[in-house]
């Protein structure tokens, strides 16, 4: 078993749970899809990009962009919600919410194609 | 040799998750700890947007003080926390970013980068420089004068850092690193459509005779000048074809004859290949007679070998007498009297002071000097940085190996048609090498003259070529701003078809095709250059009427 795989692998994967625990139920209702979530998949995403830096493969290189991905995503998702709430003031409104949660969706997807390259490549390796 | 960025984001892995991490526990603390509002009461936490907000002035101490609302005691708590994790982290990030630019293999990674980026863009014709020792630097400089590009390679990092203290007037694209390794002149420029020729001058043989190698295997078209000092590495070169082989030592021993028989001749050629910025050097008349020789090695065996050619005897004296040898022998280094006189010093008349250690062999010709005043004293001068010792001691003829091969580079590189006017300047007659040096000084002046090559055909004198008259020579001898006057300039030589015709007549008609070497100052070439390119200057040159340029001047002529 090698520990650097485990931590990568365990780094992506909880990067996809987080970002997918936060987008799961109704778009539109606030109380489904809760901020530390968000924070979580946000940070996790963060250590998951920089943990794929340096690595020349073609494979490293996909792996690095869905990524970056994933990260644009999500800080547009969050700075979407403090805009809502502290600079406009418009407080987490169905539009909002909807907003916020279809821009994680997007990282979600982003994440999912991490995720996939990661079992292909673990099945291509058949060690 | 790969790019330097994957590897710098590699070492920076570990700090960076330190700094997410940080970040991530700071920001969690403080929306999870109660605060408290103006009156004293307690109020939720932070916000995610103002927890970041805090946290992100905090972590790099900038320290707006507590915002937006003063903190309740338990924040307080955790912010001193924050506040310590938060500089072990920075500090931690920073030292590792110091680390990495400090990385050797890393900063020869980001070298590599850059030399690669700046060969790439350059736009106009340029020479590869292989060694900037003592030859390469007084040749840079040569090359930079003339506006001639060029991109620099040595194995030393102070020589090519020395470069970018020096200043040049174009910039100069250096690179350390090893030209036995071919990847080294590819990155270099090797196969750059605008690479015109390698010029290879490091003081090792077996690097020069490498790149020599390199340069005909990978790209053939480009010309190679190498330096080199052995017998076996001048064959070697000369097997594979390598265009130029220098060996300053042979060199010299061939240029010291001509200076014994041919004064006149050497002078000229001397003056021809010179720096530009120097002057004219009075002419030397080394005396026919005994000589003496210290030292026999490279330079030394050369010089006796053109000293017995032209026949005179020889005394040479060595501390490793050869056995084999020919002329007669003295064991020592010269630098004392006895020795010297056991060499017959008495009835020689010149020296040649030619080891390998410029205080030898000024010792030498002191000694020698005052044994006997009146000796003729040639001295061999190592090192550039002794310039102050020789100049001082003013010998008849110092020899600077670095000069000689700079100046024969440039001839060859700069004019290839200058090499096929010195050889014929070799063969002719005193008098005759005579007779050019007072023509040119009288038109062209003190100055080494600037060399270049006229081309007649469509593409290099479009003037000539649309007047669509037959060319006599003395047009481009005069000067397109007021024709009565001539410009400060000579034809050396003619080419045309395979036959040379050295200093052709002002009158001559010219025919396409024929190349002209022509010597002069830098504005003359300038002038003929206007001369040569545009037709209605050539109509005035030729018939001294200005005629207006347009299209429309030109179709009103005939009506008015």
């Amino acid at each position: 078993m090698n520990r650097e795989k485990v931590v990568f692998g365990f780094f992506i994967v909880l990067a996809a749970t987080l970002n997918f625990g936060f987008f799961v139920g109704e778009i539109d209702v606030p109380y489904h899809h809760d901020v530390f979530e968000l924070f979580a998949a946000i940070a996790v995403n963060l250590v998951a990009t920089v943990l794929k830096f340096g690595d020349r493969t073609q494979i490293g290189a996909i792996h690095l962009a869905t990524s970056l991905v994933a990260d644009l995503q999500l800080v547009a998702a969050a700075i979407c919600w403090a805009a809502a709430v502290h600079v406009v003031g418009e407080g987490m409104s169905p539009e909002v919410t909807a907003r916020v949660v279809s821009l994680a969706g997007g990282a979600l997807l982003a994440n999912i194609v991490s995720l996939v390259i990661l079992i292909a490549e673990t099945v291509m390796l058949r060690r | 040799m790969h790019s330097a960025f994957p590897v710098a984001l590699r070492r920076m892995r570990a700090p960076l998750i330190v700094i997410v991490a940080v970040y991530a526990i700071a920001v969690l603390g403080l929306v999870l700890i109660p605060g408290i509002d103006t009156d004293g009461n307690p109020a939720p936490p932070m916000s995610f947007f103002h927890a970041f907000y805090f946290v992100s002035f905090t972590a790099t101490t900038i320290g707006f003080g507590e915002l937006p609302v003063p903190f309740s005691n338990g924040q307080r708590l955790w912010v001193t926390v924050c506040i310590y994790l938060a500089v072990f982290g920075w500090t931690y990030t920073i030292l590792s970013l110091l680390a990495l630019m400090q990385d050797k293999p890393l900063q020869q990674a980001v070298a590599v980068g850059r030399f690669r980026r700046a060969v790439r863009r350059i736009g106009e014709p340029f020479y590869i420089l292989c060694g900037y020792g003592e030859t390469g630097t007084l040749l840079a400089r040569s090359l930079d004068q003339l506006h001639i590009r060029f991109v620099v390679l040595d194995i030393s990092p102070e020589r090519t850092e020395d470069l970018v203290v020096r200043g040049f007037d174009v910039d100069v694209p250096a690179l350390t690193a090893d030209v036995r390794k071919p990847e080294t002149l590819l990155i270099a420029g090797l196969r750059h459509p605008r690479c015109c020729g390698v010029v290879s001058l490091t003081n090792d043989d077996g690097a020069n005779l490498a790149a020599a190698i390199t340069v005909r295997l990978l790209n053939p078209t480009v010309p190679v000048l190498a330096r080199a000092e052995s017998e076996a590495t001048v064959a070697n070169m000369a097997s594979f074809r390598t265009h130029h082989i220098i060996n300053p030592f042979e060199k010299f021993g061939e240029y010291l004859a001509l200076a014994l028989d041919e004064p006149g001749n050497y002078q000229l050629l001397e003056w021809l290949t010179g720096i530009p910025g120097t002057t004219l050097r009075a002419e030397t008349r080394p005396p026919r007679g005994h000589w003496v020789v210290c030292g026999y090695g490279r330079f030394g065996r050369a010089v006796v070998r053109h000293l017995g050619r032209k026949g005179q005897t020889v005394t040479i004296v060595d501390p490793q007498p050869d056995p084999l040898a020919h002329p007669p022998w003295v064991a020592g280094r010269g630098t004392e009297a006895g020795i010297l006189q056991q060499a017959e010093i008495g009835r020689a008349v010149g020296i040649v002071a030619g080891t390998d250690d410029d205080v030898s062999n000024l010792a030498i010709a002191m000694t020698a000097r005052e044994l006997h005043p009146r000796l003729f004293v040639v001295i061999r001068q190592n090192l550039v940085a002794n310039k102050v010792l020789f100049d001082e001691f003013k010998a008849d003829v110092t020899m600077v190996p670095s000069e000689i091969i700079a100046h024969e580079c440039l001839a060859v590189l700069t004019t290839p048609l200058l090499a096929r006017f010195l050889d014929i300047v070799k063969a002719e007659k005193d008098e005759w090498a005579d007779r050019v040096v007072a023509s040119l000084r009288e038109r062209v002046g003190e100055e080494v003259p600037v060399i270049w090559r006229v081309h007649l055909d469509a593409a290099h004198a479009p003037g000539c070529f649309e007047a669509q008259i037959p060319v006599t020579l003395e047009w481009l001898l005069r000067s397109s701003s007021s024709r009565e006057e001539y410009l400060h300039c000579m034809p050396l030589l003619l080419v045309r078809g395979d036959k040379e015709h050295p200093l052709p007549e002002a009158a001559l008609q010219l025919l396409p095709g024929d190349q002209i070497l022509f010597a002069g100052t830098r504005e003359a070439r300038t002038l003929q250059a206007l001369t040569l390119s545009n037709v209605n200057v050539f109509d005035y040159v030729r018939t001294g009427e200005q005629i207006a340029g347009g299209w429309l001047w030109n179709a009103l002529r005939p009506r008015v």
